[in-house]
């Protein structure tokens, strides 16, 4: 039996094409019942990995920070236990279409609610309300308010809303360098690169509070903006809103949501709002 | 689903104009480079020899991000070199240029390198019988020849510049990767417009490039 090099490709191909389109698709969605408890199955949690104080993946493997606390909190009032929780990395840009495909239940990542991202996912919360502000070094006294940036060097991360603003309101004529993370804002800022790194305070609170940046940084406390963190999740999915929200009510009655911000954004003498009050699917 | 484009906030011409211009920059300033490491490969020196070598190897083979963050962490930041901006945007953009120049230059050696070798050896020994020296054999003979046989690598060389100068976006400058970042952070409900608006811009600025510099290739090819 003879087969042509040509036909033996082709099939190459398909079964490539095959495998390949078998692997894209992640084998563990996210289970679309409710919360049932006390059972095998996991629940997947859209988390940052990357940013201290808030979500991060530790070397060792470990998740730590406030949005880590609040999933694993929601998720117990949900019925899953910690070792439930699978924790998958929700970069900005991917947040909405994690949610609508289900990969992941729901996103707990410095998730700001506006309108334009109501039109492809619902929202619980708000949990928490940052503002943006800046993060300057210890012995700088220089800037006090918004306006002394306008003469000022300041860094951010690429394409993010807190380097939008600088361009387009809050100081036009400074020296904006957008980098594509906070860590390599703090090096310029240590060598004096740049005066002053913006974003939410929440974000710079965790890492002025990291070991190795203890003493050298401080916050500003101005408050450029709002943003109201809230729990990402598919869209017209009512119930699941009406259980995280109760779990976030839940979280801040019982003294558990001042406990995970002092612990997590504590050390920066960072203070930060009282919580908010739930406004999203009422 | 592509109203975003209409509300006057995204100055997408103007990201891809910064592009266009990286990658002349980058290009022109590659090809110098490369053609000065392409004579030290090939020439009598020992020592210049062995460091267009070496800098060859190890910089083709260091990813292109690693080079460009190097420049602004190391280069600007730590350093302080600025290159002769005045704001972190044309210090960005400059640094941005010796990044890619830095890396693409490795690319167009190697391909020139190769063109070299289509150049028979009767040719440089001919030129070397009437008294030229190692220098004008190289720059009268030989390289016009080479030159000649790789425009289509080069060209290939060419188009993954263009697209080699959206890790720019990493250091701020802004150039339509980093515009791209910036319509994916304010317009969640359309992501895959944005994607797509992004990649016929690519496709739009590197297919003609392809089909010129290959008719080109047709056209100057020494016949042998």
């Amino acid at each position: 039996m003879k087969i042509s090099k040509a036909a033996a490709a082709a099939a190459v191909a398909v079964a490539l094409a095959l495998t390949a389109t078998a692997c894209g698709g992640s084998t563990e969605k996210a289970s679309d019942t409710g919360a049932t408890g006390g059972s095998k199955e996991k629940l997947v949690v859209g988390i940052k990995y990357d940013q201290p104080g808030l979500g991060l993946k530790t070397p060792d493997g470990k998740y730590t920070g406030f949005d880590v606390d609040v999933a694993t909190y929601v998720a117990k009032e949900l019925g899953y236990e910690p070792n439930q929780i699978e924790f998958k990395q929700a970069v900005s840009a991917e947040r909405e279409n994690l949610i609508a495909n289900g990969d992941v239940k729901f996103v707990v990542a410095t998730y700001s609610i506006n309108d334009k991202r109501k039109e492809k996912v619902d929202f619980a919360g708000p949990y928490f309300l940052a503002h943006q502000d800046l993060l300057v070094r210890a012995d700088d006294t220089s800037i006090t308010k918004a306006e002394d940036l306008n003469k000022k060097k300041l860094c951010s991360v690429t394409g993010s809303t807190s380097a939008q603003n600088v361009k387009t309101k809050l100081a036009p004529e400074a020296d904006l360098l957008e980098q594509g993370g906070y860590s390599e804002c703090l090096t310029g800022l240590e060598n004096k690169a740049v005066d002053a790194l913006t974003t939410d305070n929440s974000i710079l609170a965790g890492y002025a509070a990291q070991e190795k940046n203890k003493g050298k940084f401080k916050l500003v406390g101005l408050s450029l903006s709002n943003e109201n963190y809230g729990i990402g999740l598919k869209k017209g999915d009512k119930e699941l809103q009406t259980k995280i929200n109760a779990a976030l009510k839940k979280m801040v009655e019982d003294g558990s949501w001042q406990k995970a911000v002092d612990k997590n954004l504590g050390p920066a003498n960072f203070k930060s709002e009282p919580a908010p009050q739930i406004t999203e699917g009422s | 689903m592509f109203d975003f484009l209409d509300s006057g906030q995204y100055d997408v011409l103007g990201a891809f104009w910064v592009t266009v211009q990286l990658t002349l920059y980058s290009a022109v300033g590659s090809l110098i480079w490369g053609t000065i490491l392409a004579g030290m490969r090939v020439s009598p020196v020992p020592l210049l020899r062995s460091f267009g070598t070496a800098y060859v190897n190890l910089v083709r083979n260091t990813p292109l991000t690693l080079l460009i963050i190097g420049c602004s962490l190391g280069l600007s930041q730590t350093l302080g070199i600025s290159l002769g901006g005045d704001t972190f945007k044309e210090t960005g953009f400059r640094l941005a240029v010796l990044g890619l120049i830095a890396y693409t230059g490795t690319f167009v050696c190697e391909a020139l390198r190769s063109g070299i070798n289509t150049v028979p050896v009767g040719q440089a020994e001919a030129a070397r019988a009437l008294g030229l020296s190692f220098f004008q054999v190289l720059t009268l003979i030989v390289l016009p020849q080479a030159f000649r046989a790789v425009i289509a690598p080069l060209a290939n060389v060419l188009i993954a510049l263009t697209k080699n100068t959206t890790v720019a976006a990493t250091i701020g400058v802004a150039e339509a990767a980093l515009l791209m970042k910036e319509m994916l952070e304010n317009e969640a409900q359309a992501t895959f417009a944005v994607f797509a608006v992004f990649a016929l811009g690519f496709v739009l600025l590197t297919l003609p490039t392809g089909l010129l510099l290959g008719w080109v290739a047709k056209r100057v090819a020494v016949k042998r």
